[in-house]
């Protein structure tokens, strides 16, 4: 996993394995066993008390897939919480459609959740899932497709009706006119023996039916041999208010798991051993609680009070709902009439002596353009998040792209360089949002943090730190009775200027969006002076300290490397892993911070030969590098609203070796313009 | 006019200056450069003389403006200030009145700033009725940019970018502030340091969001703009009003103002039993009687209501969230590491140290 922060708790180390509950005497609960101390070796079948072969597995990649009312994101977040209570490694990735509730049963109408877990530390969600869980057509033709031969379907054969199946173009049920016939495939009625098995609770059919998704759940659990406690507990919880809700719930997920255990249909079960992390206390989390997680701590931090300012935004708006919930810690947060609104409020916010925060997507950034012109002009802290998503305009909501890192870095009117950072993965979000604060109270300046779709909603293990351990941030506010204050005489060796918050006695002064006189603060529209403060604005900038990337080139003989930044690091790293495992020597490089550039950056490049940047977007970061080093870094470009795969990407090093990559990238741009030209052929 | 007491509890956070101050102690170093003649020297003149009556520190005071002339206003008083971009003040003002309710924000603000560029932060933080007073000073054009129209130029103007005449219909203020659930709207001419003054007092008496729109002229590209209501004749237009008092104007109130339909109307005194003159209420909860006090001015200037329209009591949207996050606080945990408990969340692991695979 990158990233892991110092573990906190040495004391609990002792511990192997979290709480895991084993009523015994629940008779369902059979199959529970302790976790095996030993794992490796790609499959290996034991005896189980209750019969059926359990088989190790080093890792597996499930996909949840469903009607987007059917429930699946819950289902596999329910499915992530036992594998990481389990102690496995893991990495989520979910896939949804932009509309709430598209038609029932079509292809746009698709939701689904992937989840890969394993023994040891991983970096992806998965390139292929090995067990698709489909509960109707729409599910199983959307992602067929991405299936390996003798993957497992899943199905629900109650939803396979000839309508269902007509909605979505198929002419016969593929469950039996033999079409599936490279996978394993359990044809499971899982809605109507949800319906009998939930008919005590009370409640009425269209609930009853509704738990199918934890019946699935169910099964799945028993064939992962996962504690059905915690699950049990959590559906209490969530429908406490509707005790007959939850029971039907929880007798759906006991008739999956019984399904499983008695029909003999399925000949093993599975066992993926808990992964040998870092030692240190983990909880899973995405990236977006992370990047809330990290505001509040960076707050406390500094001693600050936390302030955000938002606007609803997919994929951004789980930040404002998770700070939402904080108010018993002091995070205030301001649901805006719009995006400038809500940027502006996080800017009175900071000019006040808060953290001020502001969190969006692209769409949004476009529009807080300028206000984030007045921070670089007023050089006020602003923590400014964007979680990108696919454009231009509205684009593709809910899926993900790296095309803002030009936007962030120039998208204001006049030189107005901010710091960019970037997170890398869900857990990361947390560091990277306090390194952003940091830099932000640090330097008097916007510091924008481009996250991704992919990020946002993924997961994956987070060693927790604990707080007292890490570096506390001063903002250094001008004291009262300070001596000759000027708001624009600036700290010799980081350019920030000073700043007396109001309140502050004695040391009252006016700034706005106009030119500044260096020192006084007072507009200036005398040449020389507007120079000198462009120069020094971006010396600032220039001038912030970050640290130097680091080489991941285990062999320290590679000729090519690959360079990335944001989300494209797990399938990046994955790539590179799977390359030396077949001898092939590669270098990658991760880049955190955008703007400035770590110090040896330049150094770095120049040393191999090949330098690779693959990224969801033109070749945004590929401009960047090639302006300032004069690099020939080559572009390695997606723009699907899909991550990178890590087969993939493993081809792309090996174009990249054979010396191909520059033509296949090349002949993107010429291949679409072919279409546009066949196209009309035809038409003619 | 009279001063009017209207018993609404100052910002109690707001601690006191001391010593007492005087106008000139909020005079900045800064040479104030508006045109000769503009109507903001005025209104600088008169706040500045009133913020003395505040009784509270220059550090607490905060100004913040978005762009045009008036915007320019926070640099000539000595306290903290924020000349920020077009429209967006009452935004960032919004921020700050979150965060520190020890401090007095004011918004300064123009026809152009408020109403067309920054129109939706205007209604926003009014129908929110955030701790800010907003000063909206009023000169019907463009100015900083050189003469166009503005959104409350009257129809037919004729500026550099309408040289055919203007052909859209201008906002009425007042009709639009209340439209956009206003607590506290009034009204002041420029060169009224009176009257201007008392409404300056009332506004700052009130608890959330108070609207004061300023009448003023712009001797370059809207000279005599308000000559109406300035010269001779002008009270038989300016309908100033005093809460309690019975509505009437002119040369010894002979005019006055009666109900008319579902509004009001214009009638002359001497017609009118006593009983049907409309005595001015501020304190009413129905929005419908202050608008229709507000459309009694037209933008062709026949009447013209100044004084404050309407002063009701609502909760303030930043004093409502400060007792949330208050109770908030009480209700948790209050451990000092509440942060801690957070992110470390309810279902967690711990591995212990490395073992070989």
């Amino acid at each position: 996993m990158p990233h892991r922060v110092k573990p906190p708790c040495a004391e609990q180390n002792t511990a192997v394995v979290a709480a895991f509950e084993t009523p015994a005497s629940v008779a369902w609960q059979r199959g529970i066993r302790s976790p095996p101390g030993v794992t490796a070796g790609a499959r290996k079948r034991v005896q189980m008390t209750s019969g059926v072969d359990a088989t190790k597995l080093e890792q597996v990649v499930i996909r949840f897939a469903g009607d987007s009312g059917d429930g699946m994101q819950l289902t596999g977040d329910r499915f992530t919480s036992e594998a990481a209570s389990f102690g496995n490694d893991l990495a989520t990735q979910p896939s949804y459609p932009a509309e709430i509730r598209a038609p029932q049963g079509t292809l746009p109408g698709v939701s689904s959740f992937q989840i890969q877990i394993a023994d040891y530390d991983i970096l992806t969600a998965g390139d292929h899932p090995d067990v698709l869980v489909a509960m109707n057509p729409a599910a199983l033709k959307a992602n067929v497709g991405d299936l390996p031969r003798g993957a497992t379907i899943i199905a629900n054969t109650d939803e396979f009706s000839t309508r269902n199946l007509a909605k979505v173009g198929y002419s016969a049920n593929p469950l039996e006119d033999g079409s599936l016939e490279d996978f394993t495939v359990h044809a499971v009625p899982m809605t109507s023996l949800t319906i009998g098995a939930v008919a005590p609770s009370g409640v009425g059919k269209k609930d009853g039916q509704r738990a199918k998704n934890m019946f699935a759940l169910g099964l799945l659990s028993w064939m992962y041999q996962r504690s059905p406690a915690a699950t049990e507990k959590f559906l209490r919880a969530k429908f406490a208010t509707k005790p007959e809700v939850a029971e039907a719930n929880t007798l759906a997920f006991k008739a999956g798991w019984n399904y499983g255990e008695t029909t003999e249909a399925f000949a093993s079960t599975f066992e993926v051993a808990p992964a040998q992390l870092p030692a240190g206390t983990y909880r899973q989390i995405t990236g977006n609680t992370a990047l809330g997680y990290g505001i509040v701590v960076a707050g406390q931090l500094a001693g600050l009070p936390v302030f955000l300012g938002a606007y609803p935004i997919t994929p951004a708006s789980d930040i404002l709902h998770e700070l939402s919930k904080r108010t018993n810690i002091g995070v205030r947060t301001f649901q805006a009439e719009d995006e400038i609104a809500a940027v502006g409020a996080a800017l009175g916010a900071s000019l006040g002596g808060a953290l001020g925060v502001t969190s969006t997507s692209g769409p949004g950034l476009a529009l807080k353009g300028e206000t984030i012109g007045l921070a670089v002009m007023t050089e006020l802290p602003l923590l400014v998040i964007d979680v990108q998503r696919g454009g231009p305009s509205t684009g593709l909501p809910t899926k993900t792209e790296q095309a803002d890192l030009l936007q962030a870095m120039f998208g204001r009117n006049g030189e107005s360089p901010v710091a960019v950072v970037a997170p890398r993965s869900p857990a990361d979000c947390f560091a990277a949002a306090i390194e952003a604060a940091r830099i932000a109270l640090t330097y008097r300046t916007p510091v924008l943090l481009l996250s991704d779709g992919a990020i946002a909603n993924g997961s994956e293990p987070w060693a927790i730190p604990s707080i007292d351990q890490l570096d506390p941030i001063d903002p250094r506010f001008e004291p009262e009775g300070t001596q000759g204050f000027q708001p624009y005489a600036r700290d010799p060796e980081t350019l920030a200027r000073p700043l007396a918050v109001p309140g502050t006695k004695g040391l009252e002064h006016r700034i706005g969006g106009l030119e500044k006189a260096d020192g006084t603060g007072d507009i200036s529209y005398e040449p020389a002076n507007h120079e000198l403060m462009v120069r020094l604005r971006q010396a600032k900038i220039n001038g912030i300290s970050v640290p130097d990337v680091e080489v991941d080139d285990p062999s320290d003989a590679a000729e090519l490397l690959i360079i990335g930044w944001g989300s494209s690091y797990g399938p990046i790293g994955e790539a590179c892993r799977r390359a030396r495992r077949r001898g092939v020597q590669v270098a990658h490089v991760h880049l955190r911070h955008l703007n400035p550039f770590p110090a040896n950056l330049g150094t770095v490049l120049g040393k191999y030969s090949t330098v690779v940047a693959p990224e969801m977007n033109t070749g945004q970061l590929a401009v960047l590098l090639r302006a300032r080093y004069l690099v020939n870094v080559q572009p390695w470009t997606k723009i699907q609203g899909l991550a990178f795969s890590a087969e993939e990407l493993a081809g792309v090093i090996d174009r990249a070796l054979d010396g191909s990559l520059g033509d296949l990238e090349s002949s993107k741009a010429g291949d679409a313009r072919a279409r546009a030209t066949y196209r009309r052929n035809e038409e003619l | 006019m009279t001063t009017i007491d209207l018993n609404l509890t100052a910002a109690p956070e707001i601690p006191a200056g001391d010593p007492p101050l005087k106008a000139k102690d909020f005079a900045s170093d800064q040479e104030v450069r508006w045109c000769p003649g503009c109507g903001d020297y005025a209104i600088l003149a008169t706040v500045r003389g009133f913020l003395p009556e505040l009784g509270i520190a220059r550090q607490n005071l905060m100004f913040v403006s978005g762009i045009g002339c008036s915007s320019r206003f926070p640099y000539y008083l000595n306290a903290y200030g924020l000349h920020s971009i077009h429209g967006r003040a009452p935004a960032i003002a919004t921020g700050l009145a979150m965060t520190r309710p020890d401090l007095s924000v004011w918004v300064v603000t123009g026809d152009g700033d408020a109403l067309s560029i920054g129109g939706n932060h205007l209604i926003h933080a009014l129908r929110r009725n955030v701790n800010l007073t907003i000063l909206l000073f009023n000169n019907r054009i463009y100015g900083l940019t050189k003469g166009q129209y503005s959104p409350t130029s009257e129809v037919g103007k004729i500026t550099k970018s309408t040289p055919l005449g203007s052909i859209d219909h201008p906002f009425n203020t007042v009709s639009l502030v209340l439209g956009a659930e206003a607590t506290f709207v009034a009204r002041a001419l420029d060169s009224d340091r009176k009257g201007l003054g008392a409404v300056l007092r009332a506004a700052a008496q009130h608890r959330g969001t108070a609207f004061v729109e300023i009448l003023q002229d712009c001797p370059i590209f809207n000279d005599g703009s308000f000559d109406l209501i300035r010269k001779e004749g002008a009270e038989q237009r300016l309908i100033p009003i005093a809460h309690g008092a019975p509505i009437t104007f002119g040369d010894n109130g002979e005019n006055c103002v009666v109900r008319s339909g579902f509004g009001l109307a214009v009638a002359r005194t001497g017609d009118t039993p006593t009983a049907d003159i409309v005595v001015h209420d501020a304190y009413t909860d129905d929005p419908e009687y202050a608008f229709a006090l507000s459309r009694l001015s037209e933008q062709g200037l026949d009447h013209v209501v100044t004084g404050v329209f309407r002063a009701v009591d609502r909760p303030a949207y930043d004093d409502t969230g400060r007792a949330q996050l208050a109770a908030a606080r009480e209700c948790g945990s209050g451990a000092a590491d509440a942060v801690q408990e957070l992110i470390t969340g309810r279902e967690t692991w711990t591995i212990a140290e490395p073992r070989k695979l």
